[in-house]
């Protein structure tokens, strides 16, 4: 979206709120309420290194208390021949995307919420069931949800799951980055089964210097961009890959926060009361103003 | 000597050949709502990871909101510009609104995962969040819109208050609370009413705002930052049809003259309304370049098209001649052409625009939602129908009263 369209909009909230003045547009950054922690952890994903064993899907089940299954079960591939996404059965799959040059391998890509800096989930719930730890995990919180799926719709990446066969307590299901093994100094299971390290887990800050790093030594191995640098404003998880990345399917999505736009117009409408209160104020003038004409009228 | 007219209970008889007709549709829609407690939201609906939100949340809450929008645009124009000779649509239309949000609210809760949850919002806040304002908004006016109702309350029951066997002795105190709670309402109405127009532009707007944050996912031709405004001047602008719609529907089924001289008059205000709307509609659409999605026939641009040009630019080319304005017929049809307008718009908005980046499926409501849909809007226009008989709600030809306007506000300052 253009940068003018949200500054000409903000000028029309502005006579959404009948003319008052006061209203500054503000610059669109997402209000960040939750700690970004400086030492927040991330995990690079090295597409060129994942050969598709799908262990972390096991892994993963199996850390999440789901039905896992025996891991030989996994080696197989046909389920490749369809495109996968994480349910509320498996928080996280890979996917495999042939390469058009047939003498390369394919690529694997394993894909799983990609705990934003600035989760629009976290921006949108209606009762604030969702948090950005300090570990950088995006964590939702079954006390609070209320199942009305906004956070669905918010996702830029298509991530959070809904239990639909559930009549009673359904969750919204999503990778929670392994927050109960990090909190006690393990690993993420994903992470910790991965038999090629595809997956390293470390501080974000530093995985970027890594990844910088890996471009630049091999330049014929990865194309110079890192998945979830920058983002919808920066993710815990990113990508590296040897293919563009709509290719592999990624969304192809901005470097502004997904909240951003929503948020400033919510805070232009609301901007301490102001507006509401003025309208109140202009509506009950009008209403007082045509009172009087009326006895006028009488008299 | 002409006859007054005066809201009053209607006296005729309530079932009616077309009365079963929603009689049944709302049992039907009952039976689907029983099925999804049972089963989960998915025994019933076609909705699934890629679409979160289906027809009961584009049509039953979006649509709803809107199309009770008559409430507040009459409360706006009879109590705040304070036009007496509308006061003969202000009850009906209050009536309609309260019966629609209250539906948007049931809807609502049918479609949460946790309805037994749905209290949370009001402690557990999220000021980011579009979805909690509204909510919180709506919960508000609901109650607002129920505290306008009760004068007609009062009305119907002071005097007259007749409670069965033992409790018959407590009808003098019922009565005289009654009176109090009359008088105190009386006084501090205005409040109340000026909330109502507030409220109803802060969640009619912010409606629109709920699809901004899905960005990308949202096609270009109705993702706009101007959402919000759109939503708000369409919301106005489908307040008077409805109000015209409703009358003319139910002065057919109860056998009254159509009040035809007041809905031509609300049909002036319509154009300029919808021409305003039509100008933002084409002016965003041009400032952010969109009309190249419509050079190819997809169904985002062929649902476009009939948004505006069928539910927007011919009824308000029909609001602008005289004719049509004057003629019951020709008000019906303009009336019902803005309406589908707007179920157009709200559809698109929330069903037909979204499209997530990882679509295997397309979603198509199922036989069960759209049951659910009807058997609710069946049981609105059952319970319409018994509360006019019950409350001096529609205005017709009294004989021997004087002129009345107690419900009109007094009392400001
Ligand atoms: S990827 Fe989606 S679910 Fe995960 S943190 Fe970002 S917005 Fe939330
Ligand atoms: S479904 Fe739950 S977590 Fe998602 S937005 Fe609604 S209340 Fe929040």
């Amino acid at each position: 979206m253009l940068k003018q369209d949200r500054r000409s909009f903000l000028k029309t909230s502005a006579l959404i709120g009948a003319g008052i003045t006061g209203l500054k547009s503000k610059d669109t950054k997402a209000q960040t309420r939750h700690v970004i922690s400086e030492d927040r952890m991330g995990v690079l994903v090295d597409t060129t290194v994942c050969i598709g064993c799908r262990k972390c899907e096991w892994a993963c089940k199996t850390a999440h208390d789901l039905p896992a299954g025996d891991i030989e079960s996994y080696e197989d591939r046909s389920v490749y021949e369809k495109m996968r996404r994480p349910d509320d059965k498996a928080l996280t799959v890979v996917n495999e995307y042939s390469n058009p040059d047939p003498t390369k391998l394919p690529t694997n890509v394993k894909v799983q919420c990609m705990h934003c800096d600035e989760p629009a989930c976290l921006s949108a719930c209606i009762v604030g069931a969702f948090s950005k730890d300090e570990s950088g995990s995006v964590v939702w919180d079954t006390e609070k949800c209320i199942g009305c799926r906004y956070c669905m719709i918010a996702c830029p990446f298509q991530i959070p799951a809904f239990e639909y066969d559930k009549a009673l307590q359904p969750d919204i299901k999503k990778c929670d980055f392994c927050i109960e093994r990090t909190t006690q100094g393990q690993l993420p299971a994903c992470v910790e089964i991965c038999p090629v390290e595809a997956l390293t887990y470390g501080r974000r800050k530093d995985l970027i210097e890594v990844a910088r790093k890996k471009i630049k030594n091999y330049p014929d191995r990865y194309i110079d961009s890192i998945l979830g640098d920058t983002e919808v404003g920066g993710t815990s998880w990113m990508y590296l890959s040897g293919r563009d990345f709509q290719e592999l399917d990624f969304p192809k999505l901005g470097e502004d926060p997904a909240p951003g736009v929503s948020e400033s117009i919510q805070h232009g409408i609301f901007a301490y009361f102001v507006p509401p209160i003025s309208l109140y104020a202009l509506l009950g003038g009008v209403m007082w103003l045509n009172k009087k004409k009326e006895k006028s009228k009488e008299e | 000597m002409e006859h007054f007219m005066k809201p009053a209970p209607i006296e005729k008889k309530y079932f009616t050949p077309g009365v079963m007709v929603f009689v049944v549709l709302a049992a039907i829609g009952l039976v689907f709502l029983a099925i999804r407690f049972i089963g989960g939201i998915g025994a019933v609906t076609n909705l699934d990871n890629q679409h979160p939100w289906g027809i009961w949340i584009g049509l039953d809450v979006a649509l709803g909101v809107a199309l009770a929008a008559g409430g507040f645009t009459s409360a706006a124009l009879g109590h705040i510009w304070h036009r007496e000779h509308y006061h003969a649509i202000i009850r009906p239309a209050l009536l309609t609104a309260l019966l629609g949000y209250t539906f948007v609210a049931v809807s609502v809760a049918m479609d949460l995962g946790r309805y037994y949850y749905i209290w949370h919002p009001l402690i557990m806040w999220n000021g980011t969040s579009v979805l909690f304002e509204v909510g919180i908004c709506v919960m508000i006016y609901l109650t607002v819109l129920y505290i306008e109702f009760l004068p007609i309350v009062a009305e119907r029951f002071i005097g007259r208050v007749n409670l069965p066997g033992l409790l018959s002795r407590l009808n003098k105190t019922v009565d005289s609370l009654l009176r109090a709670l009359d008088r105190g309402l009386d006084k501090t109405m205005f409040v109340f009413i000026i909330a109502g127009v507030v409220l109803s532009c802060l969640h009619q707007s912010s409606l629109g705002s709920l699809m901004i944050i899905a960005g990308p996912k949202m096609h270009p031709l109705w993702q706009t930052p101007i959402l919000p405004l759109l939503f708000l001047l369409s919301a106005i602008g489908v307040g008077f049809p409805m109000v015209i719609f409703e009358s003319l529907i139910s002065s057919r089924s109860f056998g009254l003259k159509p009040e035809t001289p007041i809905l031509t008059n609300l049909g002036n205000i319509i154009g300029p309304i919808l021409g305003i709307y039509l100008a933002f509609k084409i002016g965003d659409m041009v400032i952010r370049q969109t009309f190249v999605y419509l050079t190819t026939i997809t169904t985002e641009s062929v649902m476009y098209a009939i948004e505006i040009v069928i539910g927007v630019i011919v009824p308000l080319r029909m609001f602008l001649s005289e004719q049509v304005r004057k003629s019951p017929a020709g008000l019906f049809i303009a009336s019902s052409l803005v309406i589908f307008g707007v179920f157009m718009n709200r559809l698109n908005t929330f069903l037909v625009a979204y499209t997530p980046p990882y679509e295997m499926t397309t979603y198509f409501p199922s036989v069960g939602e759209i049951a659910v849909t009807v058997g609710f809007i069946s049981i609105e226009v059952l319970l319409y129908r018994l509360m006019v008989k019950i409350f001096p709600v529609i205005s017709h030809p009294q004989k021997d009263v004087a002129p009345q306007t107690k419900f009109s506000v007094r009392g400001m300052i």
